[in-house]
């Protein structure tokens, strides 16, 4: 037992993340025929909460439910990972992105998210408005607009041979490079990094 | 008649999904347990960390590539397993995948939500499971991730699609 504790506590490499990530899709296909994807929820949790009228937000959410419960599974699954499954060592983070992240003034690499930016005390801050609020706006507008997320076109549109979905995996990668490279250097900056 | 049609393009979201009757109530806790391992997966494999997103977008580790790479591989066989063995849901019905249309929202929004990807570290799923994380700041960003999703919804039809 203690084993295996230690074994599954240790943090899961890709080759078996990714695996299980993949075998949604079928796992979804067969036991409700419901296409994978995660970002579609956002706009049910508008069309039930605040529709106000809008014509795409006007349909019976409560069809969708499914997506509702499964988006809350895996709140639910990082809250029973974190608290019975928890990595007692610190994250392990490549030596270079460590040093360029440091320079841009990154100090926190002990958890998943480095505190620097994701605290509470950072929310009514430049740093909050930039990484809280826009970037999370991005991410609800990019996403429908898109007509989908990483997990509805890259892995659910691409493994079903669907080229419009490849067209919108490669301008996630291009919009994500060009933030990392060109854009938040000068942004964090901004917001006193 | 200008209604009618309004009313039903209303009614198909992008993956539509008619719910049968069996997915009602208790059945529906399927997806929800789906969910949790999912869930499971994204924090065990530290897919929900921010410094792993930072690591793929500047290219000095393999992992989330290998991770997304695998997923899409393991996908594509059990789609191509499904359609040639003709496999049917746990109900009995044809398996059914909707066709995504091109549109160039494709392009912009996928471009748009690629700036917020590396911003937040995290595409819609990794979000729920950051909350449930304990990283609780992280429900301002979904928070602001809904007024997105609600903000395109109110001006779709002026934006170019």
């Amino acid at each position: 037992m203690n084993q295996f504790m230690e074994w599954i506590t240790q943090p899961w490499p890709w080759y078996v993340a990714g695996p299980m990530i993949g075998l949604t899709v079928p796992a979804l296909l067969i036991v409700g025929n419901k296409s994978f994807g995660i970002s579609s929820s956002l706009r049910h949790v508008c069309a039930a909460c605040i529709p106000a009228g809008i014509p795409f937000f006007t349909y019976n959410w409560k069809k969708e439910m499914w997506n509702l419960l499964f988006v809350l599974g895996i709140l639910i699954g990082g809250f029973i990972a974190t608290t019975f499954l928890a990595n007692p060592n610190e994250i392990v983070i490549a030596e270079q992105t460590q040093a360029e992240l440091s320079a841009i003034g990154i100090t926190d690499f002990s958890g998943l998210l480095p505190a620097d930016i994701f605290s509470w005390e950072n929310l009514f801050t430049a740093k909050g408005l930039l990484f809280f609020v826009v970037g999370g706006f991005l991410v609800g507008f990019g996403t429908r607009y898109a007509g989908g997320c990483t997990s509805g076109h890259a892995i659910m549109g691409i493994s079903s041979l669907q080229w419009p979905s490849l067209v919108a995996t490669i301008f996630f990668m291009v919009g994500g490079f060009l933030m990392t490279h060109v854009i938040m250097e000068p942004l964090m900056k901004l917001v006193g990094f | 008649m200008k209604v009618l049609e309004k009313k039903i393009k209303a009614d198909v979201c992008d993956a539509p999904n008619s719910r049968v009757d069996h997915d009602k109530g208790i059945e529906l806790l399927k997806y929800l347990i789906i969910g949790v391992i999912f869930g499971i997966v994204f924090v065990k494999a530290e897919i929900i960390s921010w410094f792993r997103i930072q690591e793929m977008f500047r290219l000095q580790s393999f992992f989330m590539y290998g991770v997304i790479g695998s997923a899409i591989l393991t996908g594509l066989i059990s789609i191509q397993l499904i359609k040639r063995l003709g496999i049917k849901t746990i109900h009995g019905e044809p398996i059914n995948i909707p066709t995504k249309e091109f549109r160039k929202g494709q392009i912009i929004g996928g471009f748009i939500f690629g700036l917020g990807w590396a911003l937040t570290g995290a595409c819609p799923g990794p979000l729920f499971a950051q909350i449930g994380s304990g990283f609780t700041v992280i429900f301002i960003t979904f928070l602001s991730a809904i007024a997105g999703t609600w903000v395109y919804g109110k001006f779709s039809d002026k934006l170019p699609n």
